[in-house]
């Protein structure tokens, strides 16, 4: 088997007292579709933050292409291609929509001349083209989902780390955002999918992950860990219970 | 042996004015420390709670009782100017902090001039029978009037202390702080919780301004000076905690009063800002402060 | 407007300028004017840091009275003449802004806030401690006659505030059309997400700092050559950090006319006001606008000229 794309070792976070990731290794393949899940509090965002650069972990590695990343400041780690959107949509205000794609152009590390009809080009594949030129604070909830999807791709990730970027969106919109994932995933990106909504994340993923307090406590194929005792008992005897 | 004398003066000032600072700093600890509200009024609320004590004092009114008094009246201001911020900001999905910073910095700028106004630019202070007067100690003097509003702040710090980890409100000030929807999944309005904290910070802000005056007189822009002072307290204390906040004040009274003693009194104000930048790049979180 | 076509333009007022002498024989109009072109720099420069970026600074008069204090002594100490005062001046404002950022900016940009509010009282504190600089009491400054061309003293620094006040607007014009200010229009609108698009956020808020004081510092160099005399309680004004919030403010942070418009209007009232009103009314009556503007029209004279124009933009993208 090649060298993984990503590759996390050891790594763990703590806040004051409270541990909130770890210790928890994972390496993520080039090309793949993986899916992380696990109850609200267990370490998924945190997990995110350590990989994007937000968080220095306490311990461990964090290696991309080869490279250990552990160190570099977020933008650094955006640069080389690793892309993320937000769990709470954080548009660009004051900008229109395609400006907002225009400033991961301008930082990034591809310097592409036409930068405007590549712009173009991907406000059409989320379907956001005829909002081009609208203030981004006038978008909808599932626009300013799409936004933060468009912007990711901007940056020409490698790999785009989607934060629960299908929460609050209505049946036929999780269809809309998961079309476009699937488009991208065919195009080449690497996309790790952190999301609450189980049947959206199974229909997706190729493997999923289960985290629990701070801990991977399941790995698999989306039906390996459907049926995992496991994770039934954490994750969906949590939502039956509710 | 004089440098010595000079010394332990100079310490025994410090703690008592590093006391007087925390009564400064105590209603700021709340607003900012607590509810993340950067009120830079705070010092101009504390003068105007200066002014109030002198009012009555014409009268005959000690100062502390006057400050008490009057700690009624702010507490409601302090209700009325939180729905006014609240309903020109926290409605709007939260103001950005320029917003509120510059929204607090004119109403502390109107504060001061309504001052100017009403009273002019005039020094004003009270009476009280034990000005002059000093505390001796050996070598060690302290004069009554740093020393008696020095004695309120360990009685203000301890109810305050008391009744924001013993009772189910002043414990649900600080939850609302760190998860808004928890508060209100406890079936408690995070709105009301919040304004009335920001009621007991302007309440205190009085009792700070009564201190204030006795040590000496004011003028309409007296709290100017405090702003770098109180917030460098709130900040190196933790943000928030309350004995932190004292122990913070201390350190800030002891450090500027050997400055003042061994450099020059002009370089005092300095002092606190040294303090406050030291401390945001060394240690952001404060001296008592865990996790944010 | 193209960037250097607006060059061009601010260039040609620069030269008008130089004939306003001959037109305008009374030096009254060029003292008053030389306080608004005055607030126009500051006001400029303190929204590259504090509208592009979204950080709010109180201590302008910091960054004035330090510029004008560095103009002073490099004037009494080498006897440099004013363009080198003014870049001197510059220089120290962007190490104070740079300096200052540095030590705050990591953490939280109310932090920043409350240290520009304490630097202006550090400084004050500074001056009053330095005999050199004539402590508290202020020095006089006696600057070399004037070119003869311009008539007068007066004259002259209005044109020299002019030249800073061109050099300033187009500095701001690029840098909002540049990659640098959509880099701190992102910040401003989130910086974790900027952050996430490969924006080397602290770097480009630093350098916004320094940007900012350097051109707040330019803003304060003439100053002893303007009242051949300078002293710490007009050079830390309150009232200079005030206008340079209050400007911006109201006519609007998002672009460099808002900034322009805002000096222009309220300088020009509060020269027409010192002469009939008292100051404290002055400072009072900034003190309300502010608020009434903070809480109706965050954005501004242009936000509310673009709220209005909002709807008719609606009707050509049909919503969802």
């Amino acid at each position: 088997m090649s060298e993984p794309l990503l590759s996390v070792r050891d790594v763990s976070k703590s806040f004051g007292a409270i541990k909130a990731l770890g210790p928890v290794g994972l390496d993520v393949a080039e090309g793949e579709r993986l899916g992380i899940i696990g109850p609200n509090g267990s370490g998924k965002t945190t997990l995110i933050n350590c990989i994007t650069g937000f968080f220095r972990p306490d311990t461990g590695t964090i290696s991309y292409k080869g490279q250990d990343i552990t160190r570099l400041p977020a933008y650094r780690r955006a640069r080389l291609g690793l892309s993320r959107s937000f769990q709470i949509p954080h548009p660009f205000t004051g900008m229109t929509v395609i400006e907002n794609l225009l400033v991961p152009m301008d930082y990034g590390a591809t310097s592409a001349r036409k930068e405007l009809e590549n712009a173009e080009e991907i406000l059409r594949s989320v379907g956001l083209a005829e909002r081009r030129d609208h203030p981004a604070e006038q978008l909808s909830q599932l626009e300013l989902r799409k936004l933060e999807l468009a912007r990711a791709l901007a940056a020409r990730p490698a790999i785009l780390i989607a934060d629960e970027a299908m929460a609050g969106l209505s049946e036929a919109e999780i269809d809309d955002i998961l079309s476009v994932l699937f488009e991208l995933n065919r195009a080449g990106v690497t996309v790790i999918m952190i999301e609450h909504i189980m049947h959206a994340v199974m229909r997706y993923s190729e493997r999923v992950i289960c985290l629990e307090t701070g801990q991977v406590i399941a790995e698999g194929s989306p039906e390996k860990i459907t049926s995992s005792p496991v994770v039934q008992k954490v994750y969906f005897g949590e939502q039956t219970a509710r | 042996m004089i440098v010595l004398d000079l010394a332990l003066n100079a310490v025994a000032t410090g703690i008592v004015l590093g006391s007087i600072y925390a009564l400064l700093a105590l209603g700021l600890a709340i607003t900012f420390g607590i509810l993340h509200i950067p009120n830079v009024a705070h010092p101009a609320i504390v003068i105007a709670g200066a002014y109030a004590v002198v009012v009555l004092n014409r009268f005959g009114l000690d100062p502390i009782l006057a400050g008490l008094l009057w700690s009624i009246p702010f507490y409601f201001i302090g209700l009325a100017f939180y729905e006014f911020y609240a309903r020109s900001f926290e409605s709007r999905g939260g103001g950005n902090t320029l917003q509120s910073l510059t929204l607090f910095f004119g109403i502390s700028l109107v504060i001061e001039i309504a001052l100017v106004v009403a009273y002019g630019t005039d020094l004003r202070s009270v009476r009280v029978g034990y000005v002059g007067e000093s505390l001796r100690l050996g070598t060690v003097a302290i004069p009554y009037r740093f020393l008696v509003p020095a004695l309120i702040t360990p009685v203000v710090v301890f109810l305050l202390w008391l009744y924001l980890s013993k009772t189910n409100t002043g414990l649900a000030i600080r939850a609302v702080a760190h998860d808004e929807r928890a508060v209100s999944v406890a079936g408690v309005n995070p709105t009301a919780i919040k304004r009335h904290a920001f009621g007991i910070a302007t309440a205190l802000a009085v009792i700070a301004g009564a201190a204030l005056v006795i040590t000496g007189p004011v003028d309409p822009f007296a709290g100017r000076i405090h702003i770098g002072r109180v917030f460098a307290i709130v900040v190196l204390a933790g943000m928030g905690t309350i004995p932190g906040t004292l122990a913070a004040a201390i350190i800030i009274g002891v450090a500027e009063s050997l400055v003042m003693s061994f450099a020059s009194p002009s370089w005092a104000p300095g002092v606190a800002f040294a303090i406050l930048l030291a401390t945001l790049a060394l240690r952001p979180t404060g001296l008592f402060g865990g996790v944010r | 407007m193209t960037l250097p076509r607006f060059a061009l333009v601010a260039a040609l007022l620069v030269v008008a300028g130089l004939f306003l002498p001959m037109v305008i024989p009374n030096p009254y109009y060029f003292y008053a004017g030389y306080v608004v072109l005055q607030y126009v720099v500051i006001a400029t420069g303190w929204n590259i840091l504090g509208g592009y970026a979204g950080y709010t600074n109180f201590g302008a008069s910091a960054f004035f009275g330090a510029g004008a204090y560095a103009a002073a002594f490099l004037f009494k100490a080498f006897g440099l003449p004013l363009i080198f005062q003014i870049l001197g001046a510059a220089a120290v404002g962007m190490f104070l802004g740079v300096a200052t950022g540095y030590l705050t900016l990591r953490i939280q940009g109310v932090y920043f806030a409350i240290a520009t509010v304490a630097l202006v009282i550090v400084l004050e504190t500074l001056v009053h401690n330095t005999e050199y600089l004539g402590g508290a009491s202020g020095m006089t400054h006696i600057a070399p006659p004037p070119p003869a061309w311009f008539g007068g003293q007066t004259q002259f620094v209005f044109w020299v505030m002019l030249v800073i006040a061109a050099c300033a607007v187009v500095l701001a014009r690029w840098l909002e059309l540049s990659w640098i200010g959509r880099g701190l229009r992102a910040i401003r609108a989130s910086e974790p997400a900027a952050e996430s698009c490969g924006v080397p956020t602290l770097r480009l808020k630093l350098l916004a700092c320094a940007l900012s004081g350097g051109v707040m510092a330019a803003a304060g160099a003439p100053y002893p050559t303007y009242t051949s005399y300078l002293d710490p309680v007009s050079a830390f004004s309150l009232l200079i950090g005030l206008n340079a919030l209050a400007m911006p403010l109201i006519g609007g942070t998002r672009n460099w006319k808002g900034p322009v418009i805002g000096a222009l209007l309220l300088a020009s009232v509060q020269q027409i006001a010192t002469v009939t009103i008292s100051s404290e009314f002055n400072i009072l009556a900034v003190g309300v606008v502010l608020i009434a503007f903070v809480v109706l029209a965050p954005e501004g004279l242009l936000g509310l000229k673009s709220a209005w124009a909002r709807p008719k933009l609606r009707l050509s993208g049909a919503k969802p």
